[in-house]
């Protein structure tokens, strides 16, 4: 009886206490920056798409939500020539952010998509694609890889050695 | 005629008033739930979230009125008016005030506890006429549940009738003028309201309904406005139980300065807060713990306090 009793005034006194809830659309909850939200497709810095249409995002996707088709512009740079998500399949697991190897598909902290249409879940390239460089700064795959690109030929990336002539006879 | 017409008047403001109360505590606890549970509880539908129930009861309106294939059709529909219609037929008794009051019935109290025992069948036919084995066993519960409840909840009422020598609710109060009954009759105070939170099956004795056993016990199968019924019906059940409190032991209209009729709002609703409380607190006992804790611990309690109180008027004429 008196466990009952000391019960309910643990109850009652915790009208005193602050409450718990954030009261949502009027304040926003606190989002880490790598909460796995809305995904985008970021630049480098020179403002070119990072994508390289490699096919690992969609690869690694285990929904398949992600569609793509590579193509190749007249410099020899590949990119994608439509990106699609379908944001109502995606279950924002992150695996394509992992997957891919020039940081240009990238999860954010935004979870605000809501819709009234299904259709409309569906992104295009120009809905994913941002102006910016995302969570990671100052990296442009052409400017690493060995990749011959219009603009930068064999050895001009950054700490790369111009290539050997193998046929050589200089040590 | 004026009498009439001014009956007419109570019997139509009591009706709207009950309801609109029996309306608003849905509303109120979840607020007052949800503050002792350092959450907000509903407050986006109008200030501070009054018009839930508004909109609880369109919902409740715009669904689908089913009965299943294998209920039994008349009683399944019958069952949830009885509970509304007892309960309702209890507050004709209540005297609110000096003057304000249904009815005058001279064995007010012995017709409260019996409206409240035909209140049992509502939840026993509704279980029965289900078809459905958790619907049974919800109203199999209830049924042995408050019937034992109920044999000391008049037991403990009877110290009362006692002190006041009547069974008229208005004798009842005008007889505390002195001494609230709260005070010589409190182990009945006590009795009295573990057998009121077992007769409107609230949350300590909610076994009928028992969500995390019974799915939802006796109105499992029930939805629309009949389920809406049986929710009316407990709200009215709650409201009925904490005016019955402040009548019997906490002097109905009595006190001072305000007017009778804000001192008897104010009192019910401290008790409908205390229900309340007692729904945030305290966690569901055993079935068998149940009737145990009825037959060997309050019964024999109630009886004592009626021997007690008995024995203490003889020997002292009060």
């Amino acid at each position: 009886m008196l466990s009952t009793l000391q019960a309910m005034w643990a109850v009652f006194l915790h009208m005193f206490r602050r409450r718990e809830t954030i009261l949502y659309p009027e304040v926003k909850p606190y989002l880490p920056p790598r909460w796995r939200g809305r995904i985008v497709l970021t630049r480098d810095p020179d403002g070119g798409e990072r994508c390289v249409a490699c096919y690992l995002c969609a690869a690694a996707c285990p929904v398949d939500c992600i569609s793509l088709q590579a193509t190749e512009d007249k410099g020899g740079r590949r990119y994608p020539e439509f990106f699609r998500i379908n944001f109502s399949r995606c279950i924002f697991c992150g695996f394509c952010e992992e997957a891919c190897p020039t940081y240009a598909i990238q999860l954010t902290p935004d979870f605000e998509m809501g819709e009234y249409d299904r259709r409309n879940l569906v992104y295009e390239k120009q809905d994913l694609l941002i102006s910016g460089q995302g969570k990671y700064h100052g990296y442009n795959f052409y400017r690493v890889s060995g990749l011959a690109v219009k603009g930068k030929d064999k050895g001009g990336a950054e700490n790369e050695e111009p290539p050997v002539d193998v046929r050589g006879l200089k040590p | 005629m004026s009498e009439t017409v001014r009956s007419l008047i109570i019997v139509a403001g009591v009706l709207g008033i009950v309801m609109t109360i029996g309306g608003l505590l849905v509303w109120l606890e979840r607020r007052l739930l949800a503050l002792w549970q350092d959450r907000y509880g509903p407050n986006r539908v109008g200030p501070f979230g009054l018009f839930q129930t508004i909109a609880d009861m369109i919902k409740l309106l715009m669904k689908e009125d089913w009965v299943p294939p294998f209920a039994d059709r008349p009683v399944f529909v019958l069952a949830p008016a009885i509970i509304v219609m007892t309960v309702l037929m209890s507050f004709t008794v209540l005297p609110i005030t000096q003057g304000i009051g249904v009815v005058e019935l001279n064995i007010g109290l012995l017709f409260f506890l019996g409206m409240s025992s035909l209140g049992v069948y509502s939840i026993v036919l509704a279980g029965w006429s289900s078809g459905n084995k958790y619907s049974l066993l919800g109203g199999l519960r209830a049924s042995a549940q408050m019937i034992s409840y109920e044999v000391f909840m008049g037991l403990s009422l009877m110290g009362v009738v006692m002190f006041a020598g009547s069974f008229n609710l208005r004798d009842i109060v005008e007889a505390q003028q002195d001494l609230w009954f709260c005070i010589p009759q409190f182990f009945g105070l006590i009795i009295f309201l573990i057998a009121g939170f077992a007769e409107t099956h609230r949350l300590p004795f909610d076994l009928p309904e028992a969500e995390s056993e019974l799915v939802a016990g006796y109105h499992s199968e029930y939805s629309g406005l009949k389920f809406g019924m049986f929710f009316l019906g407990e709200y009215l059940g709650i409201t009925l139980i904490s005016a019955l409190v402040v009548i019997l032991f906490f002097g109905g209209w009595m006190g001072p300065f305000f007017s009778p009729a804000v001192w008897f709002t104010l009192k019910t609703f401290l008790f409908i807060c205390v229900f309340i409380l007692v729904r945030a607190s305290l966690p569901r006992p055993r079935y068998d713990q149940l009737m145990a804790f009825g037959w060997k611990v309050m019964l024999p309690l109630s009886l004592l306090n009626l021997m007690i109180t008995g024995g203490l008027i003889l020997a002292y004429k009060l």
